[in-house]
């Protein structure tokens, strides 16, 4: 029997705390006016609702001690100014959480190369707390960010190299206190420690960095099968019904949006699919 | 119930009628065939027949008595499975309600084998999935479909290569087959609601010669078929992507979705937000969309398919082969639809006949 709400209707959360991440980037904690938090795997997304405003898909990016749901949004259009310009308080729809998350059992016993361009960070920062609380093998963390000012949860960064990870920084734009390395997040690779032949990777960013960051990975010997990527794609409904994110055969928003490079390799060298 | 046969249709439009049902049914409008409410068997666009062909469409007399001589409307069940635009919900304050929308009855009478085919793949795609719509459930139950079988297929139709017609096997209330010298309908039931309506009517048990009549009918429209799409290996060959036909399309194809509005199987929606400047409630909306438009597949203000070819690709590939994938059925039921309200002539079946 089919009943009950209807997919596309949000339930309404209240924003907990507001915290600015970058000159543009907002993370906010939020908590459903009535019931609990559904639980998440990391890499899954909710459709965060501003009312009246519109309606985008944002990643989940950890479970605050209060319960509610920490996501982090950018200020690109309309329904994200809208989003980050919300505060402690005030009230806003969400669904889900949606999507297919990381493949966290799969990289159980390998090396993990965990790599993050921009707000890619954020569906991966559950996984790297996941990976951290229960791990044997090495964990690598590369990051590349546009500016140093622009990386996110830098106080994350320096905590999971306390708890023992090997966690690096590239910018693409230094300023003149920057003394890391820069360039693409690429140039990372080189100065991690992996054995190729037992890792597991997990990749989000632009869509460009994501290919190159595989492609290389593999190109070291990481099996296709063994590197994940979050694809992005238009989504209005996240339920399969709109269309929209439709990528080949495959709806981004139930089939994905965590793909595995070797089924989606081939369908990201065709432009414009 | 076995098969029987009504001389006229005022009877079964009455029926409907007073069973509470709002009768949809094909009239001339605009020298068009529309679908429209109906208060009576009269408004029926007796007597006319159409022409179609790529981009083409013209109505003409001289079907005599014969009430259903055409071939698909731009219309399809399509505006009432799934309305062009919808309330999704409203937001006050703190408090989010659906929007309370009633399924009223409504009977399509005069729907084709395509069609009922396309309302089974819609079926598929807002039931069989892990999110089913409420809201399609309701509406598809207050649908009684009066299915009339094909007997002068239009020039653009390709219902035999789809495997969805020209008769009328299942998924209708009633299926009419509409015969001349007599003027008479032989109708047969398909559900419980079909034989009750039957049961009501002056009707008579049909003959033997009536249902080799109505068989001849359907056997007649498949061989006049306007166009053939060659199903054998339709995936592999919508593999082709980097094909030079997709840029030669392009350049022909105004983007205008029409394709997608006459389609009786395409999905495709967006939103819109408003919020009421009286009263502050935020309405949340649903309609129609099309994969033609630039900003459908916009992320982060750049289209994934910026190009006409690559829009096309996208659609002619849905339709035709990762709807397979997706839903383990056609997206195309071959109603020809797309292909005669392509303002500029573009053929689905030719496009696909000159893929590698």
């Amino acid at each position: 029997m089919i009943g009950g709400p209807h997919p596309m209707t949000p339930a309404l959360y209240r924003v907990r705390s507001r915290r600015p991440d970058r000159v543009d980037t907002v993370t906010l904690t939020l908590e459903p006016l009535r019931g609990e938090c559904p639980p998440f795997h990391p890499g899954q997304f909710t459709m965060l609702y501003a009312p009246g405003v519109g309606e985008i898909a944002v990643s989940i990016s950890g479970r605050a001690r209060s319960g509610g749901y920490t996501q982090t949004i950018r200020a690109v259009g309309a329904v994200s100014a809208a989003l980050c310009g919300k505060r402690p308080g005030d009230v806003v729809g969400v669904r889900g959480p949606y999507g297919q998350g990381w493949g966290l059992r799969a990289a159980a016993g390998l090396d993990v190369v965990v790599a993050a361009g921009g707000l890619g960070l954020a569906p991966l920062r559950p996984l790297v707390r996941a990976l951290l609380g229960d791990r044997c093998g090495r964990i690598s963390v590369i990051v590349g960010s546009r500016a140093p000012d622009l990386l996110l949860y830098p106080g994350d960064l320096a905590r999971w190299t306390r708890q023992g990870a090997d966690v690096r920084v590239i910018v693409d734009h230094p300023d003149h206190a920057w003394r890391g390395p820069v360039g693409l997040v690429t140039r990372l690779i080189d100065r991690i420690v992996f054995e190729p032949r037992r890792t597991y990777a997990f990749v989000c960013g632009p869509e460009a960095m994501m290919r190159d960051t595989a492609a290389e990975l593999v190109r070291r010997g990481v099996a296709p099968g063994r590197v994940e990527l979050s694809l992005e794609r238009n989504m209005k409904c996240a339920v399969a019904r709109c269309g929209h994110c439709q990528f080949g055969p495959l709806f981004v928003c139930e089939d994905g949006p965590v793909l595995r490079y070797d089924r989606v390799a081939p369908m990201l060298a065709v432009p414009e699919l | 119930m076995d098969a029987v046969v009504i001389d006229s249709l005022e009877p079964l439009v009455d029926e409907l009628r007073s069973r509470g049902y709002a009768v949809v049914g094909p009239v001339v409008r605009e020298r068009v065939i529309r679908f429209e409410e109906i208060a009576s068997a009269d408004r029926l666009a007796r007597g006319w027949t159409d022409v179609q062909e790529p981009g083409r469409y013209r109505l003409a007399e001289g079907a005599g008595e014969m009430v259903f001589s055409f071939a698909a409307s731009p219309d399809s069940a399509k505006s009432y499975t799934q309305p062009p635009r919808q309330t999704l919900f409203r937001m006050r304050g703190e408090q989010i309600e659906e929007a309370e929308e009633d399924a009223p009855r409504v009977a399509l009478l005069g729907v084709r084998a395509c069609d009922l085919a396309a309302i089974a793949v819609q079926d598929r795609v807002f039931l069989g999935g892990r999110h089913p719509d409420p809201a399609y459930l309701r509406r598809r139950r207050a649908l009684l479909l009066v299915a009339v079988n094909c007997a002068v297929p239009g020039g653009t139709c390709f219902c035999v290569s789809m495997h969805t017609g020209p008769r009328a096997t299942t998924g209708f209330d009633l299926a009419l087959t509409e015969l001349a010298a007599p003027h008479r309908f032989v109708v047969e039931t398909g559900s419980e609601r079909g034989e009750q309506i039957v049961a009501a009517l002056p009707r008579r048990p049909a003959s033997a010669e009536d249902l080799a009549a109505s068989a001849e009918v359907s056997r007649d429209a498949a061989e006049h078929m306007g166009r053939h799409v060659e199903t054998e290996g339709i995936q592999e060959r919508l593999s082709a992507h980097d094909s030079p036909r997709w840029t030669q399309v392009g350049a022909r194809c105004l983007t205008c979705t029409n394709c997608t509005m006459v389609c009786p199987t395409c999905f495709c929606t967006t939103v819109e937000d408003a919020t009421s400047f009286t009263d502050g409630t935020a309405e949340r909306i649903e309609r129609w969309d099309s994969c033609f438009t630039l900003d459908f597949s916009e992320v982060n203000g750049t289209p994934v398919r910026g190009s006409n070819a690559g829009r096309y690709r996208q659609w002619l590939t849905h339709k035709f082969s990762t709807w397979i994938d997706q839903f383990g059925m056609s997206g195309c039921v071959g109603c020809g639809r797309c292909i005669t309200w392509c303002p500029v002539g573009i053929d689905v079946t030719e496009e696909l006949a000159n893929l590698p």
